[in-house]
């Protein structure tokens, strides 16, 4: 970064001491979550409140799983995640076909896919609730599923990477006379590995967190993800905050270490996606 | 090779999204102009068609309007603000190669991809007006408690700042991105001109972020258009509906009052403001690049 160089310590120290400040108050909500999440409930109504907790207690995590439903939630919300990595799967594939095939209506099903990010969820939900209504899919798995399994942001993404593939490598298996699926399967995916991780990664988070399609289509509670049991669980314990933040940190701290782990994927990824 | 094999590739990925995102935009037009309930859900015969009465009656629906009116704050105070804090972190973190600055991205990126609800249950309980953090770090500044998410447009004002710290973190990873792809020629050339580190920042990195500026500005109003999950969370829309955006108003009459029709009609209106506003856009853009080709 040679435009800087003439730039005095002093300033780096400034804007590191500036950015260091902000940065404590944008993870400031995170401590604060943890260090809550160990109080006893009756500390957690204190006046004035306490920072640092006096007894430490891992109550209110039990009481997620042993007096509430947690477990059940979990077990839906690991099954989200599981489905939408077939999602990611078949937008994979749909990338593959628009990216390295020429057929008929190539361009205008391509328009299609990409005029579909701009259409507002709040437009289709009604919709969609009535269409997996009548299918009977209202209040099962598959129809919290179905709805969100591909995306038009994956597709490009995939499309955009899976274009600088050289086309000989696949002339190549198809003269060795392998079928089309051998090649997608054993030659494109293992190459499309920065793409294939960067949307993992990004498809987990996505599962993890879903909240607003589970919410409409479970009226049964053994359907609820964490996040809906989450928000009943502020309905219900509205003044348990112990609870709460520990119903909280076990919905967070997962992403956060995760993120960590993959982080420079997920940001090398912005450079993928070619926001230029 | 097969003519039909680029069809299998597609085709799955294809039907899911006509099923699930073009052929509802259909279904929600044709039901705007009809007064389906659950009672029509359950039988079909029970549907009529009353024309354009949902969209009349959801036009004057004061709590329609407020919602509006809500949403419209939540656009002007919100979008400027995400572009201004994600812009001015990604300048100070873009200001030096340490490990440490690294580490500030890490930091300023982490909010946007935790859970919304488990965030907005927990800046709840900051908020709290007894037991809440924000208050009690007022009172040891001997300031006055504020209160947060009880006074109409101080609520609002609350959710906004939830939202900003949220949406800092991705907007932030734009704006770094175009910044590292902008050449150091530029920079040399400009301090031989003798331009000063304030004369850089707005002849030379403003003009060129503008691409990554508009991204931002057109995303981040799309997104508080549709701004649900804080209000739906934190505030249920209250007090007195002044959290209660335009999304939230389709949800409740859609899912909790099965007006489904009605909020159908509701939805179009929001689909097209987004239309025009995202056209809008556009043609600003459009303009100001032609001015300065």
């Amino acid at each position: 970064m040679n435009q800087y160089a003439h730039k005095s310590r002093g300033a780096k120290w400034l804007v590191g001491i500036i950015l260091a400040v902000g940065g404590f108050f944008m993870i400031l909500p995170f401590i604060w979550m943890v260090l809550s999440s160990v109080k006893t409930d009756a500390e957690i109504l204190q006046i004035p409140p306490t920072i640092w907790p006096e007894t430490f207690t891992w109550d209110n995590f039990k009481m997620l799983f042993t007096e509430l439903n947690f477990s059940v939630y979990l077990r839906n919300t690991l099954v989200i995640v599981l489905f939408s990595f077939i999602g990611l799967f078949l937008n994979a594939m749909a990338g593959y076909g628009f990216a390295k095939f020429s057929f008929r209506g190539k361009n205008k099903m391509f328009y299609m896919v990409l005029a579909t990010m701009m259409i507002p969820g709040q437009v289709t939900m009604i919709p969609v609730y009535l269409i997996l209504n009548m299918f009977g899919l209202t209040n099962t798995m598959t129809g919290i599923v179905l709805p969100g399994l591909v995306g038009a942001f994956g597709i490009f993404l995939f499309r955009q990477f899976m274009s600088t593939i050289p086309d000989e490598l696949m002339e190549a298996a198809r003269l060795d006379g392998a079928s089309e699926f051998f090649i997608f399967w054993k030659i494109i995916l293992p190459i499309s590995r920065p793409v294939l991780a960067v949307q993992g990664i990004l498809t987990f988070i996505a599962g993890w967190n879903s909240f607003l399609w589970p919410l409409i289509i479970a009226n049964d509670e053994k359907y609820y993800t964490l996040s809906v049991g989450l928000s009943l669980l502020k309905g219900q314990y509205s003044s348990n905050y112990a609870l709460q933040m520990a119903g909280s940190t076990f919905m967070v701290i997962p992403i956060i270490l995760i993120f960590m782990m993959f982080q420079k994927y997920i940001l090398k990824g912005f450079n993928v996606s070619g926001l230029k | 090779m097969d003519q039909k094999t680029p069809y299998l590739f597609i085709s799955p990925a294809l039907l899911l999204l006509i099923m699930f995102s073009l052929f509802p935009i259909v279904i929600a037009f044709v039901i705007s102009f009809t007064d389906i309930n659950l009672v029509g859900l359950a039988d079909w015969s029970k549907i009529n068609f009353i024309g354009l009465e949902n969209y009349k009656n959801v036009l004057s629906d004061p709590i329609f309007l407020k919602s509006i009116g809500n949403t419209l704050f939540y656009v002007i105070i919100g979008v400027p603000l995400v572009i201004i804090c994600s812009l001015g972190i990604a300048l100070m973190i873009n200001f030096s190669q340490a490990k440490i600055f690294q580490f500030f991205r890490l930091i300023f990126y982490t909010p946007s991809i935790t859970n919304v609800v488990a965030v907005a249950v927990v800046w709840s309980y900051l908020y709290n007006p007894q037991f809440g953090l924000f208050n009690y770090l007022l009172s040891l500044l001997d300031l006055p408690a504020v209160p947060w998410l009880q006074d109409p447009t101080i609520a609002k004002i609350s959710l906004i700042i939830l939202a900003l710290w949220r949406a800092i973190g991705v907007n932030m990873i734009i704006f770094l991105a175009a910044l590292q792809g902008i050449p150091r020629e530029y920079y040399e050339a400009a301090q031989l001109d003798g331009a000063n580190r304030w004369k850089q920042l707005t002849n030379v990195t403003v003009p060129l972020l503008r691409f990554a500026i508009f991204f931002v500005t057109v995303t981040t109003m799309i997104g508080w258009l549709q701004f649900f999950e804080e209000p739906f969370v934190m505030t249920q829309g209250g007090p007195l509906d002044s959290t209660t955006s335009v999304a939230l108003f389709i949800y409740r009459n859609g899912f909790q009052l099965s007006k489904f029709g009605y909020a159908a009609a509701g939805s179009f209106i929001l689909f097209i403001a987004i239309i025009i506003i995202t056209i809008v856009q556009f043609k600003i853009q459009n303009r100001h690049s032609d001015t300065q080709m």
